[in-house]
């Protein structure tokens, strides 16, 4: 019974602990965008991943026990919005679309480069939650199919 | 040359894939194959001889990197392919519930 | 400066539309109608400025090798008025309409990104940007293509999502091409340095985007995928899709690339001119075969952009305005056309000709409406497809081309016979029908109506006076390529 929804013991396990070092380690790429390679795409592709494997060993009505999917839709949509304010904000600021009102502070230090971090940590949530959302909806089409029959 | 040969080759193995094959999958994949090609030849269009990856670092010169321009295209585009190649598996996945096969030769409800 | 909020205004839309309404589509009617109506005041006012001015934006405050550029003259001004025009009219009759497939929100969030597409190619003066937003808008045209959730809808869909991925990967190619020559990629600065290019290498690059765009704008070759898209989609997609969406992505993009960037020369026009025959011969040859109602229409669409490539495919001013001319036309008869067809399809719950008959008495509204779009469509005076087409064809006979004034005016001919057929069987069989499935909302006939009546109001752009004030700067920017790099370069 349990099986059907999700994978053995070992693997819930160490699901378990690793979600969390997945979620580190998008964090860290999303939050070093400006300094490292990565940035918001490729940390929210992470997480996303993350979150993906967790529902692959728990099954997905764990995975709806466990996070809110409403909250994560609604997500999605408000960080669309944010990036298109920050955008417009540039244009009351500084004149221009995305345009970094924001000053560049010293080159290589963590807090610098403006709007850009800002940026990249929007467009991770956006990408988590997108590329989570494409893999959750098309799940839910195969449970369909398998009610249909 | 050769690679850029090569490249070519590769692009016209995805077309002739999503020409031949009859599978929904399988031309969903020599799209992908298509793709690959496209943005391996950005890149390669990018690259300079002996040069380095365009990070700016401490202590690095710019003078000798590849051009980034390029692969900031290709990051773009893709992104633009993960959501094409989502919507083509879709459409694939209700194509089979409604049809219940993955063969083009059976799926032909419009001609004409 | 109003040139940025034509492209976030959708696309805000289109999100606000996604996080606020909860199930219903209340809020995603209310926000798409505004916002379409915002954007059509812009457009109008955008294209009044720039008749005068044109205008250029950079995006984040760059300068011009690094920035993304949004270049705003009068031809960019003329394509967004038609874009929203016919958008406010189809999202005005997808209310009633799509009411009675589903209720949900999607429709018109997927909808305001198909502006945002079309905006962002129209308004844009980068390469690659265009690209990016030719993805945006055809994603949401898949998307909306199978929203009807009906088996031959999702076949028609992943027919349409392959062909433009396999034109878009073309097209990707032909972007690194022209960045490899030319180290740029806003359309300017490739516009110049092409210009110390060798000629092969401009016809070459030409031709890998002939192949991509012409897949998009439907010309006879690559037209496979139009007519199940068209005719499987619900009809204001359909009429979006074959009134701007082929115009905006394909046609649009061409003349741009081709008149602006590479610069007109005797291949292109060789290309054009046989391109735009076979697709005005062949294309309406198959549309007299169709029994299907929208099918009917579909392939007359591919035949009527047949119509605009021949005449710019010969060049000169007269036929540039004609071209113009045929798309603003064709996209409002075609419209008009779709939506009626949509109508006949909701109230009788077929597209079979064969199965309909005397609507007279039941859709008096409908049939007097597609009466003028195929009056218009066929090249009838006093309508604003006769004119077009006269143009045209005078252009042609002016510049020489006899034998593409013989096929336009076969072409035309056959237009007749096959909507003499789709009125006949349409809306003036034999069985006479007093039963519907549904009724027409108000909203529905009242799109229907405008259309009919600008089939008639845009034939006054014929009047010298109005062509000059109109239509001339939009001919001039199509026509001067110094003028277009002096603009965006600002030299």
């Amino acid at each position: 019974m349990k099986e059907k929804h999700g994978m053995t013991l070992i693997v819930r396990t160490i699901t378990r602990i690793s979600v969390w070092l997945i979620f580190l380690y998008g964090f860290y790429i999303i939050f070093h965008g400006h300094l490292t390679p990565g940035g918001g795409f490729a940390g929210g592709v992470i997480l996303a991943l993350a979150l993906l494997n967790y529902m692959l060993a728990y099954g997905r009505e764990k995975t709806e026990n466990w996070i809110n999917i409403n909250l994560l839709h609604d997500m999605e949509s408000a960080s669309a919005i944010l990036f298109l304010i920050v955008g417009i904000l540039g244009i009351a600021i500084s004149g221009s679309f995305l345009a970094n009102w924001l000053s560049g502070g010293k080159l290589f230090a963590l807090f610098s480069s403006g709007t850009i971090p800002i940026l990249n940590i929007i467009i991770g949530i956006k990408v988590c939650a997108g590329l989570f959302f494409v893999v959750w909806t098309l799940s839910i089409f195969h449970i369909e199919e398998e009610a249909e029959e | 040359m050769i690679l850029y040969l090569l490249c070519f080759i590769l692009l016209l193995i995805g077309l002739y894939g999503v020409i031949t094959k009859r599978d929904l999958i399988k031309i969903i994949l020599s799209l992908a194959i298509m793709e690959y090609a496209a943005n391996l030849f950005l890149v390669l269009f990018a690259y300079r001889k002996g040069g380095t990856y365009p990070i700016l670092e401490e202590g690095r010169e710019i003078a000798m990197m590849v051009d980034p321009l390029p692969q900031a295209l290709v990051l773009t585009s893709i992104v633009i392919e993960l959501g094409i190649t989502a919507m083509l598996v879709a459409l694939a996945v209700r194509l089979y519930q409604k049809y219940n096969t993955f063969d083009i030769t059976k799926i032909r409800r419009l001609a004409g | 400066m109003i040139i940025p909020y034509l492209i976030i205004m959708p696309l805000l839309a289109a999100f606000l539309i996604t996080l606020i309404s909860g199930k219903g589509d209340t809020w995603g009617v209310i926000f798409s109608i505004l916002t379409e109506i915002t954007l059509i005041i812009l457009s109008v006012i955008g294209f009044i400025l720039v008749l005068e001015n044109p205008l250029v934006y950079n995006m984040s405050g760059w300068n011009i090798p690094y920035t993304i550029t949004l270049v705003m003259d009068s031809f960019t001004g003329f394509m967004l008025v038609i874009v929203h025009v016919i958008a406010l009219l189809a999202l005005m009759y997808s209310v009633a309409y799509i009411r009675h497939l589903s209720k949900s929100w999607k429709y018109y969030a997927l909808f305001m990104l198909l502006i945002t597409g079309m905006d962002g190619v129209i308004l844009t003066g980068d390469l690659f940007n265009l690209f990016v937003f030719m993805e945006i808008g055809l994603f949401a045209a898949y998307a909306l293509v199978a929203y009807g959730n009906r088996p031959e809808e999702f076949e028609a869909s992943f027919k349409y999502a392959v062909m433009g991925s396999i034109s878009s990967t073309l097209i990707l190619v032909g972007i690194g091409i022209v960045y490899s020559v030319t180290s740029t990629l806003n359309l300017a600065k490739i516009s110049e340095v092409l210009a110390t290019q060798p000629v092969h290498v401009v016809n070459w690059i030409g031709a890998i985007f002939l192949v991509g765009f012409g897949l998009k704008a439907a010309a006879m070759p690559f037209h496979a995928w139009l007519p199940d898209a068209h005719s499987s989609a619900p009809a204001p997609i359909s009429s979006m899709l074959s009134g701007v969406l082929i115009k905006a992505l394909g046609v649009y993009v061409l003349i741009r690339l081709i008149f602006n960037v590479f610069g007109f020369n005797a291949i292109f026009s060789r290309v054009f001119l046989g391109l735009g025959t076979l697709s005005i011969i062949a294309a309406s040859l198959l549309a007299i075969s169709q029994w299907d109602m929208k099918r009917l229409l579909a392939y007359s669409s591919v035949s009527q952009v047949g119509f605009i490539l021949i005449a710019l495919g010969i060049g000169t001013r007269m036929a540039i305005f004609g071209a113009l001319f045929h798309l603003l036309n064709h996209a409002i008869f075609k419209g008009l056309l779709f939506l009626n067809a949509g109508t006949v399809e909701m109230c009788l719950g077929t597209r079979d000709l064969k199965k309909m008959g005397r609507l007279g008495k039941v859709l008096p509204i409908t049939t007097g409406t597609s009466m003028i779009g195929t009056l218009a469509v066929s090249g009838l005076p006093p309508f604003n497809g006769f004119f077009s087409k006269l143009i045209i064809i005078i252009a042609a006979i002016e510049a020489g081309f006899f034998s593409t004034a013989g096929v336009a005016v076969v072409g035309s001919l056959l237009t007749l016979a096959y909507f003499m057929k789709f009125q006949r069987y349409g809306f003036f069989g034999d069985k006479v029908i007093e039963i519907l499935d549904h009724k027409p909302g108000l909203g529905m006939q009242t799109a229907m109506v405008c259309l009919a009546v600008l089939c008639l109001v845009t034939s006054i752009l014929v009047v010298p006076q109005v062509r000059e004030l109109v239509m001339d700067p939009v001919i001039n920017a199509v026509l001067n390529q110094a003028k277009y790099i002096e603009l965006v370069l600002g030299r």
